[in-house]
């Protein structure tokens, strides 16, 4: 018999230990399926192009970084708002809107060059993704419609928009007539940090606020506010914490983050807007807020780790012949083992041999 | 030098020289990389790419190694995907539009690689474009359509209104039309190139507002299995599906890339590549036809086939005029036919007669 | 309108709408016992392989249901075992099942795209079937179509009218209270677990047994997210989840219907209708329930139960 018996306090050592514990269970399963997939490869070599090569190969790390920015400013968002309760599964849609508004600035004034561009995209962007969290958080208000089942049907309806766009006022006039934006021009283009790669502005806007966030978290009352409101709802309104402010401000960050990656890969990696926007980033940035306990310093540890997974996983598919859903495999044992681990940081599990 | 050294010398030189001369000293084998935008179990678009990959490696052998990549989806990921392999490899096919910005890109950082985009409209130095007159195959058909239809509706499941798509429902629409006066064509639009359950559902709207024959410029093979199902034609898209639907199919558009494929790696071997802008059919062989079903009347067979070997010698052009536009303005004069740019490839319009609303 | 056209239109929406009632209404018992099981997209598409996979190997549409049922409550066991033993997160384990699912659906059926097999068909009831207009409108249905009313059915008879389903309503709304009287709250949520993975690998089969003969990775395009909302959208009430399912079912449908139709609304306008559909529909809900005091949301739902025995 497997018993759980609550700590006294939480293990200052299972909060290091949990995570490398449900890495080496996710490495192991990893390799247990490869033994029975490959027959003639050598599982080594599998392994290394999946975890190592995208750290040792200068373009596949500095991929990894472009592929870690959003989910980090998404993730980030994110975990604020659950830290409160506020769940929020709609990123995606928030993401999508913020790509469009802040892309169809940048695309109305193509031919206008100059420095103040891009941070009004990013206004744009910024604006329509809080607008767009904004009407969930209104909704809960209001008529108390839960905020998961809103953010998620807006999520398909700002996917159809951005086709109805692309379709329409936002297609390129001279491409043919296919669903697609101009491209866009110099400056209205994310500078890139590292010459000769796609690593753009995004991943130090990224890191930027997760100190941000850190501080807030840790010094300013809001962060309390947010702490409290998630663990005791009752004596957060005792305390005078509006639980209203808390959903405003839960989402509009949120979503206002969401929005600033979206535009940050329609002015970046993308350079134009294409019905390829959405690319699950909202939805993977929450595993990612996830196996970082929702802790800002964490997320950026996760983003890497996550994109590892997508690079890696990528490459794998290519040398090796392997299917894509390798990968989606991979990230759903490794947050099913993470979550499973984060018991042993509240419970001491003992193995009963005797009966009681 | 001693005796003895002095031969073996001489009898590597000799050897060298011998093993020059007959060439055994084998070459390295041109690395080709193909992208697909689906699995190649769609058995349609994707298939019939990796079936002309197929045709390379069967042709090439061991001068060629072939990597394939599937389901590649059309978003900045993908220009990872052609840098990953345009360090390998010595020519990549991209073989969907959305591939187009990241297919330049990644060109421009590898100008020793050549790249080839399919239904692009880009070229560079060392990236070309190509794409294949399927109107053609939607004109043979048309009539085939036209003749074969009890209720006089056409069912059409189209995937994006993007000139491609235009195109091919205006050549079968004017097709059916030219042997049946009464025709209509009903176009619904999933927007998506594989979702099999979208088409399905747009396949039994259409037969429930009366279509009895099926058209798809979709991917999967669901349309022709709920033909099957409910006892009506459909046509094959991309492959021949057969399979599927094996009394509803009357024939099958088939993109036969092989011999193209075949062409550009051996010019890459040759060093003979160069840039270029394809657009072939029927007469390059380009568009081929599935075998057609006997269940068919023999003057309609017989149409169809005349149809076929007229488009293979050039004889013929699905759009000649007169043709207005669908509000009535003027296209093509009298046995005019359009050039390929702006009217093919930018076309945006409905010919006259047909009554569907273009969409947007 | 003509009469077979509507009976076409009406057998297209059950078809659309029979996959969101099996999910909904095992989801349904889930979140009555006070468990919120995100992971309804990722049963549903194991489901979905399943059946296929074991009717294209047997040909026994039989079988191939209860090889649907089998694999969605297998794989709502790794959630039940994360939530109810280990006290994971419930939001995040249902996500980490969802990708999981997907992944491991689209790998273990890559080498099932190229194939076909034979679809379940709709039955024929001797007499009744013949009835003009009434016939084909409602005796001449798949057989999975009358298990699902009949599954609703069952769920509104077990919640209300037995002794465990009260017992079930009980833990979802205070499982503190059940505990202390004696009932075993992880046992009952387990079973509703399952329960909820079965339905759920049923409705996903539905879709690759009777809709589509074919498999292709993520057929299910996010049905199982829709039934997530057709729980709250019913109020957690089993036959409301038939009006929903038809609504959301229908309007897909109908958009189709429309374009052959040519009504001048844009494609994708269109398609928006059923989640923006979903979500008025949830506001007038709520405008009507806000004067009432009893809400019909569990209590618990979503709180992890800690039992201190």
């Amino acid at each position: 018999m497997i018993k759980l018996i609550p700590r006294v306090e939480n293990s200052k050592a299972m909060i290091i230990l949990s995570p490398i514990i449900a890495l080496t269970l996710t490495a192991l399963s990893a390799f247990v399926i490869f033994i029975f997939i490959l027959e003639d490869i050598k599982v080594s070599s599998v392994f290394f192009t999946l975890f190592a090569e995208p750290l040792i190969d200068p373009y596949y790390f500095s991929e990894l970084l472009v592929k870690a920015a959003p989910l980090m400013i998404i993730g980030l968002g994110l975990s604020i708002g659950f830290r409160a309760g506020i769940w929020n599964i709609g990123a995606e849609g928030q993401y999508v809107i913020g790509g469009i508004t802040g892309g169809a600035v940048g695309l109305y004034f193509y031919n206008v060059e100059g420095f103040w561009l891009l941070p009004l995209m990013a206004l744009a962007g910024i604006l329509g993704g809080m607008f767009y969290a904004g009407i969930a958080a209104f909704l809960r208000i209001r008529y108390q419609v839960n905020e998961i089942l809103v953010t998620l049907m807006l999520t398909y309806v700002a996917v159809l928009f951005l086709s109805a766009m692309l379709q329409g006022p936002l297609r390129n006039p001279s491409g043919f007539n296919f669903p697609e934006s101009r491209i866009f021009h110099d400056s209205a283009m994310l500078p890139i940090i590292w010459d000769g790669t796609r690593l753009h502005i995004g991943l130090l806007v990224a890191i930027l606020l997760s100190i941000l966030a850190w501080f807030g978290i840790k010094k300013h009352m809001f962060g309390m506010q947010i702490k409290i409101s998630g663990s005791a709802p009752r004596a957060a309104k005792f305390a005078g914490f509006d639980d209203n402010k808390t959903v405003w401000y839960s989402l509009l960050i949120s979503g206002g983050l969401a929005g600033l990656a979206g535009l940050f890969e329609a002015a970046g990696p993308a350079g134009q807007l294409t019905p390829g926007l959405p690319q699950f980033y909202g939805f993977t940035a929450i595993i990612v807020a996830f196996l970082a306990r929702l802790h800002p310093i964490g997320i950026l540890f996760s983003s890497l780790l996550i994109a590892l997974s997508y690079v890696g996983g990528e490459n794998v598919q290519i040398d090796y012949n392997l299917p894509s859903s390798i990968t989606q495999i991979f990230q759903g044992m490794l947050l099913f083992y993470f979550l499973a681990c984060d018991i042993l940081i509240k419970y001491k599990v003992v193995l009963n041999k005797t009966k009681d | 030098m001693s005796n003895r050294r002095f031969s073996s010398v001489i009898k590597l030189s000799l050897l060298s020289l011998v093993l020059a001369f007959t060439g055994n000293v084998a070459a390295d084998p041109v690395r080709a990389a193909f992208v697909y935008i689906g699995p190649t179990g769609d058995h349609g678009w994707t298939f019939a790419h990796d079936q002309g990959a197929k045709y390379v490696k069967e042709k090439m052998g061991d001068d060629v190694v072939i990597t394939t990549v599937e389901s590649v989806e059309e978003n900045s990921d993908s220009e990872r995907v052609i840098t990953s392999l345009a360090r390998k490899n010595d020519i990549i096919f991209t073989t969907s539009f959305g591939y187009m910005n990241p297919t330049i890109k990644v060109a421009k950082r590898y100008p020793d690689v050549k790249f080839e985009h399919a239904t692009g409209y880009i070229q560079a130095d060392n990236v070309s474009t190509y794409s294949a007159r399927f109107y053609e195959g939607r004109h043979v058909i048309g009539k085939m359509a036209g003749r074969m239809t009890k209720s006089n509706v056409i069912g059409y499941i189209a995937s994006f209104p993007i000139p491609e798509v235009i195109r091919g429902i205006n050549a079968a629409f004017l097709a059916a039309r030219s042997v049946n006066p009464d025709v209509q064509v009903k176009v619904v639009w999933v927007y998506t190139w594989y979702d099999p359950g979208k088409e399905a559902d747009a396949a039994n709207a259409l037969i429930a507002q009366g279509a009895d024959i099926l058209m798809q410029h979709t991917d999967s093979t669901a349309p022709i299995t709920v033909a099957e199902e409910k006892g009506i034609y459909a046509f094959g898209q991309a492959s021949n599906m057969r399979e599927w639907g094996p009394n509803a199919q009357l024939t099958g558009i088939i993109d036969d890339w092989g011999p193209y494929y075949l062409d550009r790696v051996q010019a890459v071997k040759d060093g003979t590549w160069a840039s270029q802008d394809t657009f072939d059919g029927v007469q390059q062989g380009m568009v081929k036809f599935a075998p057609l079903n006997n269940s068919m009347p023999v003057d309609v067979k017989n149409e169809a086939m005349k149809a076929i070997i007229d488009l293979s010698m050039g004889a013929i052009h699905p759009f000649t005029g007169p043709i207005n536009k669908q509000d009535g303005s003027p296209w093509l004069a009298e046995g005019e036919t359009p050039p390929n740019f702006p009217d093919l490839l930018t076309m945006d319009f409905y010919v006259e007669g047909i009554d569907s609303k273009y969409p947007n | 309108m003509n009469e077979s056209l509507f009976i076409n239109i009406i057998i297209g929406i059950s078809i659309a709408s029979v996959p969101l009632i099996f999910a909904a209404i095992g989801e349904l018992l889930v979140e009555r016992s006070g468990v919120l099981n995100l992971g309804v997209e990722g049963m549903m598409i194991v489901g979905a392989l399943m059946g296929f996979v074991v009717q294209f190997h047997t040909g026994n549409s039989y079988l191939a249901v209860l090889a649907a049922l089998f694999g969605g409550m297998a794989i709502a066991s790794i959630f039940a075992f994360l939530t109810q033993y280990l006290l994971t997160n419930q939001v995040a384990t249902g996500l980490a099942l969802t990708l999981f699912g997907l992944g491991f659906s689209a790998f273990v059926g890559r080498g099932y795209t190229e194939e076909t097999i034979q679809l379940i068909t709709s039955i024929h009831i001797p007499v009744l079937s013949d009835i003009p207009f009434i016939g084909p409108l409602i005796f001449s249905f798949n057989p999975l179509v009358y298990v699902a009313f009949l599954m609703v059915y069952l769920v509104w008879w077990f919640l209300f009218k037995t002794k465990q389903g009260l017992i079930l309503r009980a833990i979802g709304d205070n499982h503190d209270a059940a505990h202390a009287i004696g009932h075993n709250v992880v046992r009952y949520r387990v079973m509703a677990i399952l329960f909820g993975g079965a339905m759920a690998g049923v409705g996903g089969a539905f879709l690759s047994l009777v809709q589509v003969p074919i498999w292709g990775e993520d057929m299910t395009a996010g049905r199982g997210w829709i039934a997530l909302g057709l729980v709250v959208f019913a109020s957690w009430q089993p036959f409301r989840i038939i009006l929903g399912a038809i609504l959301f079912g229908g309007i897909t449908i109908l958009q189709l219907h429309a374009q052959g139709f040519d009504i001048r609304i844009s494609a994708q306008y269109l398609s928006m209708l059923p989640y923006l559909a979903t979500i008025i529909i949830l506001v007038s809900l709520r405008m009507r329930l806000k004067n009432k005091t009893n809400r019909t949301v569990p209590n618990c739902l979503g709180r992890i139960f800690h039992s201190t025995t």
